[in-house]
């Protein structure tokens, strides 16, 4: 152990209450830090997944709007072959969307007929979890209905509903089941069925209206787009992605996190000008001793280093207090505020990579803050120590 | 014998605003090696400066300082620390131990300052001067449980600690009562018999000059006498 070192460690325990001040102040704002910053990410996240977590991220559709995607299975057969998308999405799924119009009583409705391959979609759209009365539509010419339009139109699972097609034909459907997706613009206009019976309906053939995928990083869905767009070469077909159809959401996350950093940053200076005072005032305190050292031989440098080294010790405890300190606050939060059903108000997400990061910086500050105390002692002279008694 | 400390022409004043104050005029002063001497003058008088010139610790105006055969008053600060540390040894009025640290570890700090590692045969040496200089009973509590008697003599091993060719001691004995003292100049000869070191005391009691081998009074920063026994 180093000369300096060992000075340092004994001054920080001998001056106890101004190191444990210290340490506070550092622990108390890097678990500020570590607890907004966790807190962000998090609301982030959930926003993004409830936005677009039962939803097509990257779409491929046809180019000339409300005409069908041909040679659909040669598509995805294509993407799902390559390598590199294997990795980067995870579900791809077809589907047909096809207006149909059902008349019930005195009214007539408009709904959105969503034709897709179950066993492909589910992933996407986690249709089993919606459903609230029935089953999927397992045969041809069933279809699933909407919560509200159930109700609104009185119809319940077994029934069968008149449909007149967009080709002007008239079809008998069965209802199999009623869902709900929590979003009351689809519970009164979605009918879902497989592709086949919506591909009949819209009179598609063998084609599909759209190729659905989510990808696994959500922030790559932009960069997968265009990078699909390349790979086809397909001009008559466009490739959509849910970053430019949701600007104005990601523009908020981006300002949160902008006010994020920002509230980090004037943490960090908060806790760096509070060390670099408290040590400043060691500096005064430990005047003599300092001279005394200086006078015996205690080179500039290795005078310099005692502060460094207090400045490094008191980072690292209190980064490790702050640490420790800002997951019990995350805890806490993810524990008492809660919804009325039980779940967290906002799924808290543990990023250690953030907190580790977190933990470096707060090292460094104290460091850094110590650079001015450390500058101070070396320009101390033991004379003016010794003269003055 | 050659000369350890030599001063020559050294001019050293302060400057407080538009006021000069002259301290030292023209010194010219050497000591023997091992030789055992005093500077004695009444306060204010400039011996406390001349013997922080002596120490390197202040820089006069003009002057040359041989230390060792080493012309000291031009070199860089990194070589003036070395010198510090290993060829001075010094005694304040006051202590100044640190009270973080046990008596022992006072002791061994100067070595420390250039080598973190103690040796064996290091160990042993503060230990030794820990008994030369009677403390060995409370060598492990810390600096600050010791009586100021004990705390001058812990002072007093640590600056011999590096075996240094000179101590610079002054006022060594000022806050101790008459017993301390006693003990404190036997000690202070005894070193000098036993590791021929050279031994500079500043003090203003003529009676403590008395005991030294050579006096050299000082009035205004100038030498009145100069007596050797």
């Amino acid at each position: 152990m180093s000369l300096p070192f060992k000075i340092a460690l004994r001054f920080i325990r001998y001056n106890r209450s101004q190191s444990i001040f210290i340490i506070l102040s550092i622990a108390i704002g890097i678990s500020v830090q570590i607890f907004i910053g966790l807190l962000i990410q998090s609301l982030q996240t959930s926003l993004v997944e409830t936005t677009i977590g039962n939803s097509s991220q990257i779409t491929i559709v046809s180019k000339i709007k409300g005409t069908p995607v041909s040679n659909w299975d040669g598509i995805i057969q294509k993407i799902s072959s390559d390598p590199v998308y294997d990795k980067e999405i995870k579900y791809l799924s077809p589907s047909v969307n096809t207006p149909i119009f059902i008349s019930e009583g005195s009214a007539i409705n408009s709904l959105l007929l969503r034709g897709f391959d179950f066993k492909a979609s589910d992933p996407i759209y986690h249709f089993n979890s919606h459903i609230i009365e029935g089953t999927l539509p397992t045969n041809d010419n069933e279809i699933m209905i909407g919560k509200q339009f159930a109700k609104d139109a009185n119809l319940s699972v077994g029934k069968t509903v008149t449909v007149f097609t967009a080709k002007r034909q008239l079809k008998i459907l069965k209802i199999s089941g009623i869902f709900d997706f929590n979003v009351s613009a689809i519970n009164s206009s979605w009918a879902i069925s497989n592709l086949q019976t919506a591909q009949n309906i819209g009179g598609f053939g063998n084609n599909v209206s759209s190729i659905e995928m989510q990808v696994v990083n959500v922030f790559d869905a932009k960069k997968i787009s265009e990078e699909i767009v390349k790979m086809l070469n397909n001009p008559s077909i466009k490739v959509e992605n849910w970053e430019d159809q949701n600007a104005d959401l990601l523009t908020g996350l981006q300002g949160q996190s902008i006010s994020s950093i920002m509230i980090q940053v004037f943490v960090i200076v908060a806790v760096t000008l509070a060390i670099a005072s408290v040590l400043a005032i060691t500096v005064l305190q430990k005047s003599k001793e300092i001279g005394i050292l200086k006078a015996m031989g205690l080179t500039d440098g290795k005078t310099g280093l005692v502060f460094l080294f207090q400045g490094l010790i008191l980072g690292i405890i209190g980064a490790i207090a702050g640490a420790g300190l800002g997951l019990g606050l995350s805890f806490m939060f993810a524990k008492f505020a809660v919804n009325s059903n039980g779940t967290p108000v906002v799924p808290l997400e543990i990023n250690y990579f953030f907190i580790l990061i977190s933990m470096i910086i707060a090292i460094t500050a104290s460091v850094v803050a110590s650079v001015i105390p450390a500058r101070s002692s070396i320009r101390l002279d033991p004379i003016e120590v010794i003269r003055n008694g | 014998m050659a000369n350890i400390i030599d001063l020559k022409n050294i001019n050293k004043f302060y400057i407080s605003g538009k006021m000069k104050f002259q301290v030292l005029h023209d010194i010219n002063l050497s000591f023997e090696e091992g030789s055992f001497n005093s500077i004695i003058g009444p306060s204010g008088s400039g011996k406390t400066t001349l013997m922080n010139v002596m120490g390197i610790l202040d820089k006069p105006q003009s002057g040359e300082i041989t230390i060792d055969g080493e012309r000291i008053d031009k070199i860089e600060k990194k070589r003036l620390a070395y010198i510090r540390n290993q060829k001075i040894g010094f005694v304040f009025q006051f202590h100044y131990l640190l009270p973080e640290f046990t008596i022992y570890e006072n002791v061994l700090m100067p070595y420390l300052m250039k080598d973190s590692k103690p040796t064996k045969e290091i160990i042993k040496r503060a230990e030794e001067l820990i008994d030369l200089v009677g403390i060995s009973k409370i060598k492990n509590n810390m600096a600050t449980e010791a009586s100021g008697g004990q705390q001058q003599k812990t002072a007093i091993a640590r600056a011999l600690m590096n075996n240094p060719k000179i101590i610079l001691a002054d006022e060594p004995t000022g806050n101790l009562d008459s017993q301390s003292t006693e003990d404190i100049y036997a000690l202070l000869r005894q070193v000098n018999k036993k590791y021929n070191t050279t031994f500079v005391i500043v003090t203003h009691d003529r009676r403590i000059a008395e005991r030294t081998d050579r006096i050299v009074e000082i009035l205004d920063g100038r030498i009145i006498s100069d007596i050797k026994k």
